[in-house]
């Protein structure tokens, strides 16, 4: 079992014609993904890499049954491929692109809602979605871990690649990089209760960084409603304090946003919070075994 | 991209917002020039970029330009919480009749936008918002249908400004919500948004966050940067693309990933705690998912040029970019650098991990590069960095 994204799971690529998009499908496949085609405007009806390439999202839906799209498309072209995969009710749209200006995405995920919220958005600068065995939508190297019963969600891709490999006896159930940037489409918390509803999933292995407040909202969200054992890292305990000013964030968040107050907030929860990624990876090791 | 209070007011008035008549001077010639040129009652204000000038004495009224000349002289070079004063903006003084506070900010956690407004603006904002929220109106604002003279209205009335401030004030909030999309801001706060005594709103101060991401469709923004405080080391990172921060400790740091070289420089900083004088991350380097020879050799070149490190440490996560790849890398970037004459004189720390970890480390092993030990872990590898650092290496 996993969340999100199964086997099942028919795969579009927004933007497959370019470098990454090629790259990425080419490994997509390779894992064993089921990649059904690609988008772009001016190269519909050609083929690329074996698979058909749709003028439209909405066009590539209706041929090839697809549920998820992923999007590759650059930066100044990603509010509208995003949007056009809302117009299209695409059940799974996961946004890999970085640098997206905020204003695009508060404007794609204002659109979302507006829309009744019929497409999960994953990111934007973000790496993917993988379910183990079952399917990978994005750039989440396949090759490093195994199917299994954890979940992960994170903030950081390269961090989730580590504690993937580290636990690759154990294996996991899905983990989801919902990217770093101000504004998600998904969150911490979207994740923990999929996980906490998932009969695949028997603990949860959580990733942070500084900056917002998403941890110490996880936090009183796992408080109320996560039963299963959640482990947690927070990057960025030493990372010098950012050059922010003016006095707004704080009076919105009223967190400062360092790392020791989220691992503060998680401690607070009984989430058990691990100093270094091995430590994390430790914690989640005993967990496993104990049951 | 944080702007100065004077580039925040010159963007303010091209969108045709109130601000005071003002000029900007590096030293007390051009503040004597400015001050006479104003003439009569002005106030000299630091240019920094942070808050909690006033109270650390960074503005000063002053009644005429030999007053002025006075009050700058204690201004620039002062320094307001780490940032020396370099510029100071001299401006024609306000009769002010009442302050006011009004911001429009991303809100993360609810995913909007955010109109902040409140009768009670100046200096100690935070206090008034922590104390008495219910004197501070957070309006949501969407970005589909944003701000209207209407809703610009709407808000003044919530944040509680009084009737004769009102129409003055949906003007100004309409505009700046206008900068604040066109110019792709993330912050644009006027405090105080001042009541004049001859009735006129005005922004008596600006404070403007840009975003970055932004960039290839704000051309002009890059004019904006501040170069003269930007650290030799960040700019020649920029030129080649790397995303490098300067710190302050003694151990090199390159990795691949914001995460896993923050999380580096946590280990990094804890292993240090251990050893004599606590060495800790020179530098943040992301060199990317991808971890090429070329970016590896510039990475490492930054890095060797900076006088302050000891040792190095290379913490690469093989996943896209397998360990071999990496570790092939790593032996062309030795290559490169000796034939520019430009030798690894620091010892390395290098940690694979991930995808073909065997294999690179065969690799690196094979080349016999000198000064370059190989460590299984992040924790260990870490501890062996910062030792190398203690003993000065």
């Amino acid at each position: 079992m996993a969340i999100w994204l199964t086997e099942n799971s028919k795969i579009i690529v927004q933007g497959m014609t370019g470098g990454e998009g090629t790259k990425h499908t080419r490994r997509m496949l390779a894992s064993g993904a089921k990649v059904v085609g690609g988008v772009n405007a001016r190269k519909a009806g050609t083929v690329h890499e074996g698979l058909p390439v749709f003028g439209t999202v909405k066009e590539a839906m209706e041929q090839t049954g697809a549920d998820v799209s992923v999007v590759f498309v650059p930066p100044a072209f990603t509010k509208d491929a995003v949007k056009e995969a809302i117009d299209a009710e695409m059940p799974l749209c996961v946004v890999i692109t970085e640098g997206v200006p905020v204003h695009d995405s508060t404007e794609f995920w204002a659109y979302a809602v507006a829309k009744g919220n019929k497409t999960r958005i994953i990111g934007p600068n973000c790496p993917g979605i993988a379910s183990p065995g079952a399917s990978n939508a994005g750039i989440i190297p396949a090759d490093i871990t195994t199917a299994g019963r954890i979940g992960l969600v994170s903030k950081s891709g390269t961090l989730t690649y580590q504690l993937m490999y580290e636990l690759r006896d154990f294996g996991f159930s899905t983990a989801v990089g919902i990217g770093g940037d101000p504004v998600i489409g998904t969150t911490h918390i979207d994740a923990l209760q999929a996980f906490q509803e998932d009969p695949g999933t028997d603990a949860i292995v959580m990733i942070g960084e500084i900056g917002g407040d998403a941890e110490e909202r996880a936090a009183a969200y796992i408080e109320q409603h996560v039963t299963k054992p959640v482990v947690a890292y927070v990057a960025g305990f030493t990372a010098p304090e950012g050059k922010t000013m003016g006095h707004a964030g704080a009076i919105v968040s009223g967190s400062a946003g360092t790392a020791q107050a989220k691992k503060e907030a998680l401690e607070k929860v009984g989430v058990r919070v691990g100093k270094t990624p091995s430590e994390t990876a430790r914690l989640m090791r005993e967990i496993m075994q104990s049951r | 991209m944080d702007l100065f209070e004077h580039q925040a007011k010159e963007l303010f008035a091209d969108y045709g917002i109130p601000v005071p008549r003002g000029i900007v001077a590096h030293n007390v010639e051009e503040v004597r020039a400015a001050a006479e040129q104003l003439t009569g009652r002005v106030v000299v204000k630091a240019q920094v970029k942070t808050g909690g000038r006033g109270k650390a004495g960074g503005v000063k009224v002053a009644d005429g330009a030999a007053d002025a000349v006075e009050k700058a002289t204690a201004i620039l070079g002062m320094d307001i919480k780490g940032h020396t004063v370099h510029k100071v903006l001299v401006e024609e003084a306000s009769a002010i009749a009442e302050e006011y506070y009004f911001s429009f900010l991303l809100d993360r956690a609810n995913r909007t936008f955010l109109a902040i407004c409140s009768a009670a603006g100046g200096m100690d904002i935070e206090e008034v918002a922590h104390s008495t929220p219910e004197k501070v109106a957070k309006v949501p604002v969407s970005a589909l249908t944003g701000i209207d003279r209407a809703k610009a209205r709407e808000i003044a009335v919530a944040g509680g400004l009084p009737e004769k401030a009102l129409d003055g004030a949906a003007e100004l909030i309409e505009k700046l919500w206008c900068c604040f999309v066109d110019e792709d801001a993330t912050l644009v706060e006027v405090n105080p948004m001042i009541l004049s005594a001859d009735g006129q709103v005005k922004a008596l101060d600006g404070k403007v966050t840009l975003d970055d991401n932004a960039s290839f469709r704000q051309q002009d923004h890059e004019a904006l940067a501040d170069k003269a405080a930007e650290d030799p080391l960040e700019a020649k990172a920029k030129e080649k693309d790397l995303n490098y921060v300067k710190l302050d400790g003694d151990v090199g740091i390159i990795g691949n990933g914001a995460g896993l070289v923050m999380s580096t420089l946590d280990v990094v900083a804890y292993a240090g705690e251990q050893f004599p004088g606590k060495p800790s991350p020179a530098n943040f380097l992301d060199i990317g998912g991808g971890a090429s020879a070329e970016v590896m050799a510039a990475g490492l070149e930054i890095i060797l040029s900076d006088p302050d490190v000891k040792s190095i440490f290379v913490n690469v996560f093989g996943g896209i970019t397998a360990c071999d790849a990496v570790a092939n890398g790593i032996v062309s970037a030795f290559k490169l650098l000796e034939s520019r004459g430009e030798a690894v004189t620091h010892p390395l720390v290098v940690r694979l991990d991930g995808n073909n970890a065997q294999l690179g480390r065969q690799i690196l092993a094979d080349a016999a590069l000198p000064r370059v030990e190989l460590v299984d872990t992040m924790d260990d590898a870490a501890k062996r960095a910062a030792e190398l650092a203690a003993v000065g290496a």
